[in-house]
């Protein structure tokens, strides 16, 4: 049996810009009879959406902000048609798109049990017989009569998921409630979802929290920008979706740097010394002279300076300074330290700092590049100009990461 | 259309909770509570008696008694048509987040201050007592006015409420236009004060005029409402709920996008 089934279903939405009419002044100041004044922009939601989820499977729909997830679980609800399509439930159906939807403030935890069960579909012999399941659940027993606006945010929500979750419908939307309340509370909310799916109910669950997604579900449903990108076993999905999300980081550290360069042409405050030379640019590479600006742990980094000496200089002494992204520093060196020492420099060349395994934990991290007389004085320092990206597999915590390996041994050492 | 206005029957239970929830959370936490119903209109009541009645001495025999009779049904009719028209707007958590049947708002927005104007009925018996008023036969219409008045406002309510989501300037004209509409219809004065050449034209122009007068007659005057008033008063109800609903319909499928 088939739960939801869903075709081609589109949703189309009126685009939100100041040209809206939405006061009679517009009306008139914009002109009853142009024919632009009632032509909206239109951005579709849900392009041409087909899937089919069947009884007792427990679905994810993950993607970015914006691409459609909970305009689709709306649709999937019925708070909203689609504008093309079709869509098929078979099953009593409930919704937690938001809880506590309908609450009112002055009323007591009791009353708005009755208020919201009902608004969510149940009779009132239903929720009598669930009253006393609904509070412990809840864990409000001593609150129960207090007005809701007395509430703490977390009590609210609560109380909200505890009515929502006692509708026992046969398929359960969820979207990205399970957030709610303290750890305690995450738990019972899980235990509750774990029952439901025993007991061979039906769930679409949307979420970006990847971890639980791939724990709790049979089968996701990756969406972006309104398309249907992949559908099936989470973790294939769930890997397509990180390396599509990575790629974007990707181009976006890119774009980044490409602005950093923009700002070095203007006089930015990150900028100064004597200019007698200059740095006129930075690039990262990577082992292959590839130039990228997000790394996977343990790949090399060349990091180039390329100057311009804008007359011949003696000893010129090159530096670099690598920084997380909250200020604190990882590493700091320069050619004097290093012993490297330059005769002189003139005109244009690179300098060239090879790192040969970025040990660094998954993050962004800030580069200062300098170049300066031995005794100090900058010719030309540049600070936090450039960053990069490190990412890893393993999502350990500090900054760096030494070559390091466990093992059990049975003597005392 | 029918099946639509059958659905309103089925969510009777939801209609009555929401109901409930209005009338509970209008009053709750403030001292006097539910005697405001009375205070409210009494208040007004002293008002109008003192300008009409003392400063520009209107001779009108138990005018406090008769004020009643159109003063609360009016305010019935303009406290809904102010909640009515906001109701899709205000509700729009439940809209957006809900299964929900909009329609229900508008109907939950005239109910409740339908059952705050019956509340306030004692009120207008005992100023008829007072003024030694004698009740007649006629006043077994009353509820007959009253499922007049309800078709009537809800339609309207219908009508606003829909039109309320996509053009805000609503909630402001209404105020405007009940202020017209509340002098233009004879609830401070008999309806005798109008020259006799215009009372058609209002009566026509104002379905207000006829309801009001109605009230009147069968609470104040003792007597059967005009046949012709009334017969009108019926045929314009029906068809603006018929519109108000239309329109609403038509709308419907913008709520959820729109609020």
């Amino acid at each position: 049996m088939v739960a939801i089934q869903i075709d081609k279903v589109s949703k189309k939405f009126r685009k939100y810009t100041n040209k809206e009419i939405s006061t009679i002044k517009d009306l008139f100041v914009r002109g009853i009879f142009r024919k632009d004044t009632f032509e909206t922009e239109i951005f579709w939601a849900l392009r041409d959406i087909s899937f089919a989820i069947p009884n007792g499977k427990m679905v994810g729909i993950i993607g970015s902000n914006g691409s459609g997830k909970s305009t689709l679980l709306k649709l999937l609800a019925g708070i909203m048609g689609p504008t093309t399509g079709n869509i098929r439930i078979n099953g009593r159906i409930s919704a937690l798109i938001e809880l506590g939807a309908g609450f009112h403030p002055e009323l007591s935890g009791r009353e708005n049990i009755f208020i919201n069960g009902i608004i969510l579909g149940l009779s009132k012999k239903e929720i009598q017989d669930r009253f006393n399941n609904i509070v412990k659940f809840a864990g409000l027993e001593d609150f129960i009569d207090s007005p809701v606006k007395t509430y703490s945010s977390g009590m609210y929500m609560r109380l909200g998921f505890a009515i929502a979750i006692n509708v026992d419908p046969d398929i359960l939307l969820i979207d990205e409630i399970l957030a709610v309340g303290d750890e305690e509370f995450q738990h019972k909310c899980l235990n509750k979802i774990n029952e439901f799916k025993r007991r061979g109910k039906t769930l679409v669950f949307v979420s970006h929290d990847l971890g639980s997604v791939e724990r709790l579900c049979d089968e996701v449903i990756w969406l972006a920008n309104g398309v249907l990108k992949a559908s099936g076993l989470p973790r294939m999905v769930i890997d397509k979706y990180t390396d599509y999300v990575a790629s974007f980081e990707e181009e976006r550290a890119f774009e980044n740097h490409q602005r950093a360069l923009d700002e070095l042409r203007k006089d930015s405050p990150n900028r100064w010394g004597t200019k007698e030379v200059e740095i006129t640019g930075v690039k990262l590479t990577d082992g292959n002279k590839k130039e990228k600006y997000l790394f996977e742990y343990g790949e090399p980094i060349k990091i180039v300076l390329n100057y311009k000496a804008n007359k011949r200089i003696e000893d010129p002494v090159f530096g670099i300074g690598i920084f997380r992204d909250d200020g604190v520093c990882v590493y700091g060196t320069n050619t004097a330290i290093d012993g490297f020492s330059i005769d002189a420099i003139e005109g244009i060349g690179n300098a060239v700092f090879s790192i040969e395994k970025a040990n660094l934990v998954e993050g962004s991290y800030l580069l200062d590049v300098a170049v300066h007389k031995r005794d100090g004085l900058p010719y030309d320092y540049q600070s936090r100009l450039y960053s990069f990206i490190i990412r890893s597999k393993v999502k350990d915590i500090g900054i760096y990461r030494p070559d390091h390996s466990w093992s059990m041994i049975s003597d005392e050492v | 259309m029918f099946r639509s206005i059958f659905e309103v029957f089925r969510y009777r239970v939801l209609i009555q909770t929401l109901v409930l929830r209005e009338l509970k959370s209008r009053y709750r936490g403030s001292f006097l509570g539910f005697l405001w119903s009375f205070l409210n209109p009494l208040f007004l009541m002293v008002v109008y008696t003192l300008v009409f009645s003392v400063y520009m001495r209107n001779p009108m025999e138990g005018y406090p008694a008769f004020l009643f009779c159109g003063l609360l049904p009016w305010l019935w009719f303009s406290t809904s048509i102010i909640h009515g028209a906001a109701s899709i707007r205000d509700g729009g958590h439940l809209i957006k987040k809900v299964v929900f049947p909009a329609e229900i708002l508008p109907v939950v927005a005239v109910l409740s201050n339908m059952i705050n104007f019956l509340l306030s009925l004692p009120i207008l018996f005992l100023f008829l007592l007072i003024f030694k008023i004698p009740i007649s036969l006629s006043i077994l219409l009353f509820p007959i006015l009253l499922v007049i008045q309800f078709i009537l406002t809800t339609g309207l309510t219908f009508f606003l409420s829909a039109l309320n989501v996509h053009l805000k300037d609503i909630e402001q004209i209404l105020n405007n236009l009940l202020m017209l509409a509340f002098f233009l219809t004879p609830i401070l004065y008999p309806v005798t004060f109008i020259p006799e050449k215009y009372r058609d034209f209002f009566l026509i122009l104002n379905p207000l005029f006829p309801l009001v007068t109605s009230y009147q007659d069968i609470l104040f005057n003792g007597r059967l409402p005009n046949v012709i008033g009334l017969s009108y008063l019926v045929f314009i109800s029906i068809l603006v709920f018929f519109i108000g609903y239309s329109v609403f319909n038509k709308f419907r499928d913008t709520f959820a996008e729109e609020v």
